[in-house]
């Protein structure tokens, strides 16, 4: 073979820098779902139920004269209302401001934009983004804590973690708790347009880290073999019924159409392979648990009979996201109060 | 102009196959003499170098660079390029023309050659292969190069039409000038920005497939080989920035076949991995991407085993601002000029045992002999009176905010280098000299 591989000196290459997740983000900040461990996991669905069963007088006076901001530069319905509703059900001064109908629109760039939010007061900034890793940038311009709303395809945290207690919810009777153990013996697949889903990133970092197998599912257009090199405990099972038979929750997503960029695909065809229908639920999975982040196409990835079927979470998944929502920004200006910022 | 003599350094000329102490004597931009120590034949005002200790080479030549000038001088000038590359030990830079406008007549190849550019070293235009590196148009190369060109390309707009790029390739040999491809098929890497596999799965970017590059290569090796030989004519291609095993192996089959193909490597592909781009680091960002340990493994293997015949910088700078934005929306490139020797000796020489006179060829005499410069790259006496004088043992850390660069893009801040570069001489003046040097 080469020199190369024969040669002793193989090491004599710069050694490559602490990959993302292990880089050190700033306390309070939420930017991936590899940085969370089952003790800060646990830390946060205990406080996520503290917050939702508190008398909400009582909440609102947590974060009073708090402020935080919504920085929104794609469409959002679920994640910006619940993220909006946490943080005034605190108490917290919210300010949101959009792609549309701000300076965005003239051409400031992330960075400015985010030192204006902070010279306005902001302590903490939510970060909605189309551009993959945007919340590091805004995070290491400001100083603020960042919590991640969205980052282009790469990574929906909070969705990962209210996912996360859906499913506790169904599957285990200690919602607040977790382990490395706690989701052991327990299959959760994630079905569909994998490569453009930053909720099936998160969800496939986070799971395995408490126990869970993933499986991912999809044709090859949208789930790349590299898929499975992302982090420990995920496979791939192309077949959607065999995926389906052996799980104990089954996560649909929706075909990002947006981000197809020039990708054709058959949508007969992919219905066809990988449409949830009741069907399916019936003969395969009949205790399974669907979930879905939303929006959801009727029709396409699911049909409108699952979607209101018995077997869905559909709704219950956008209630838990108020409560852990509430537990992250509390957590974000927690820890923004306990450090100096520079002005 | 007076003599300058260095007395008592090891001279390196690999050109000339010299590893040995000798004094050189400079006189009148030239090689005056090249003589065993003591031996010199100089007048009394002669400035004397003592290099002892030292070694004293040909000065570098970078046959990539972008300077930037005309047009974006926000980035760099013509000035501040050289300067830097000057520091870095270079005397002789080839400037790639994606410029605004872009350098596609000979009026814009004399501007960058005016002497009011105020250049510290020879600078040496690449011309645009088509007009506006549109891929349309054929440029006037007879004019170009009468103008000063010495290859053309359409660099970052890599020509995709085979009959486009055959004609080019056929005008170019006609005039004696090499084609110069940034092989990318741009039809595969559309809204790409690191290289296509695991990490950019994980970091939600999209990648591009290392066949975008290897691809082209074999596309345009296949023109060559069908080109070769016609009328008399040896078409002379040469492929920039490698970065892809498969991209390599296409050059040193090539060759083997006889054809007239040549390849470099930058220091960035044969030392950083897709993993350095870690937290959506903007100065890992560039175009070839870094690519997988397997390919950067298999550019310094192409180094050491002789099919890469030069190491060239790809020196891209841009503004801080233009960097500091969203990684997708960052322009590609980093700058290169003062980390090239310091990286290579740091890391071929020391580690990886590639003999010192080989570094100082890949920096010099074969990129020289890439491009066809004539008296550069060596110190055969009569040729130009380019020189770098290094410690190769002196260790020192680069630091990117003291860079004579116009624009601090490095994913080397910070970074142990090896051999500092204490004098660099251009036709025969001094035009870079270290700090605390009398």
């Amino acid at each position: 073979m080469s020199q190369l591989s024969n040669n002793p000196m193989h090491l004599m290459v710069p050694e490559s820098p602490a990959s993302y997740p292990e880089a050190a983000s700033l306390p309070g900040s939420l930017l991936s779902a590899a940085s969370l461990t089952p003790e800060s996991v646990s830390e946060i669905l205990a406080q996520a139920t503290v917050l939702e069963c508190e008398n909400p007088l009582q909440r609102a006076k947590r974060l009073a004269s708090r402020r935080i901001a919504l920085l929104f530069y794609e469409a959002s319905t679920r994640t910006r209302t619940s993220f909006e509703l946490a943080a005034k059900g605190m108490g917290a001064d919210t300010t949101l401001v959009s792609n549309l109908s701000s300076s965005i629109e003239k051409g400031e760039t992330l960075k400015d934009t985010g030192l204006t939010l902070r010279a306005l007061g902001a302590e903490s900034i939510i970060l909605r983004h189309p551009s993959s890793g945007a919340p590091w940038l805004l995070e290491h311009e400001t100083q603020l804590p960042v919590l991640n709303a969205g980052d282009g395809m790469h990574e929906h945290p909070s969705q990962a973690l209210l996912d996360l207690r859906t499913m506790l919810n169904h599957l285990r009777s200690d919602k607040e708790r977790v382990t490395a153990k706690t989701l052991t013996g327990v299959t959760i697949t994630i079905v569909g347009d994998i490569l453009h889903s930053r909720v099936a990133r998160s969800n496939m970092l986070l799971l395995p880290k408490l126990g869970a197998k993933v499986i991912l599912c999809g044709p090859v257009e949208l789930l790349p073999d590299t898929a499975a090199l992302a982090g420990p405990g995920i496979e791939i099972e192309r077949d959607f019924v065999r995926a389906l038979g052996q799980s104990q929750v089954i996560m649909m997503l929706r075909i990002q159409a947006e981000r197809l960029a020039g990708l054709h695909i058959d949508l007969e065809e992919y219905t066809a392979s990988y449409q949830l229908t009741e069907f399916l639920l019936a003969k395969h999975a009949p205790d399974v648990h669907v979930m879905h982040p939303g929006p959801i196409v009727r029709g396409l990835e699911l049909t409108g009979e699952v979607a209101d079927g018995s077997q869905s979470l559909i709704l219950e998944q956008v209630r838990h996201g108020v409560a852990i929502r509430m537990a992250l920004i509390d957590r974000a200006l927690r820890a923004a109060s306990s450090q100096e910022v520079p002005r | 102009m007076s003599a300058i003599l260095i007395r008592g350094g090891l001279l390196i000329d690999p050109a000339a196959g010299i590893e040995a102490l000798k004094d050189v004597v400079l006189k009148d931009g030239r090689v005056a003499q090249i003589c065993d120590p003591g031996g010199a034949d100089i007048g009394p005002d002669a400035e004397v170098i003592e290099a002892s200790g030292l070694i004293v080479a040909p000065g570098l030549v970078d046959i990539h660079v972008h300077l930037r000038e005309p047009g974006q001088g926000h980035k760099e000038t013509i000035a501040t390029g050289t300067a830097a590359a000057a520091a870095g030990g270079f005397t002789s830079v080839a400037a790639m023309p994606n410029t605004v406008p872009t350098n596609d007549s000979p009026e814009i190849t004399r501007w960058m050659l005016a002497p009011e550019r105020g250049a510290a070293i020879r600078v040496f235009p690449i011309g645009a292969a088509t007009r506006g590196l549109k891929g349309e148009l054929i440029n006037n190369y007879g004019a170009l190069k009468a103008a000063g060109i010495v290859a053309v390309t359409d660099d970052g707009h890599p020509i995709l039409h085979d009959e486009i790029m055959r004609v080019v390739l056929i005008n170019a040999t006609r005039h004696g000038l090499s084609v110069i491809q940034h092989a990318e098929d741009t039809r595969m890497t559309s809204g790409c920005s690191m290289n296509a596999g695991s990490t950019a799965f994980r970091l939600g970017l999209r990648g591009m497939p290392p066949e975008a590059e290897y691809g082209l290569v074999e596309r345009d090796i296949r023109l060559v080989r069908e080109l070769s030989g016609e009328n008399g004519h040896q078409p002379h291609l040469h492929v920039a920035h490698t970065s892809t095993a498969q991209a390599v192996a296409a050059v040193s089959r090539a060759r083997r076949d006889g054809l007239r193909v040549t390849c470099e490597v930058a220091p960035h592909h044969f030392l950083l991995t897709e993993e350095h781009i870690g937290a959506y680091n903007t100065n890992a960002k560039m175009n070839p991407p870094l690519r997988s340990a397997a390919d950067r493994d298999a550019m310094i293997q192409g180094i050491l085993d002789g099919t890469v015949d030069a190491i060239a910088t790809d020196h891209a700078p841009h503004a801080s601002h233009e960097k500091e934005v969203e990684f997708e929306r960052a322009p590609n490139g980093i700058t290169g000029l003062e980390t090239a020797l310091g990286l290579s000796l740091r890391w071929l020489h020391h580690g990886w045992k590639l003999p010192l006179n080989r570094v100082v060829s890949l920096l010099s005499a074969q990129p020289a002999a890439v491009l066809g410069l004539q008296g550069r790259g060596t110190l055969a006496a009569g040729s130009f009176a380019d020189v770098v004088i290094f410690d190769p043992k002196q260790e020192w850390v680069f630091c990117a905010k003291n860079s004579l660069s116009k624009s601090k893009n490095t994913p080397f801040d910070g970074w142990t280098m090896q051999g500092k570069v204490l004098w660099t001489i251009s036709e025969g003046r001094v035009v870079y000299k270290a700090e605390g040097l009398a």
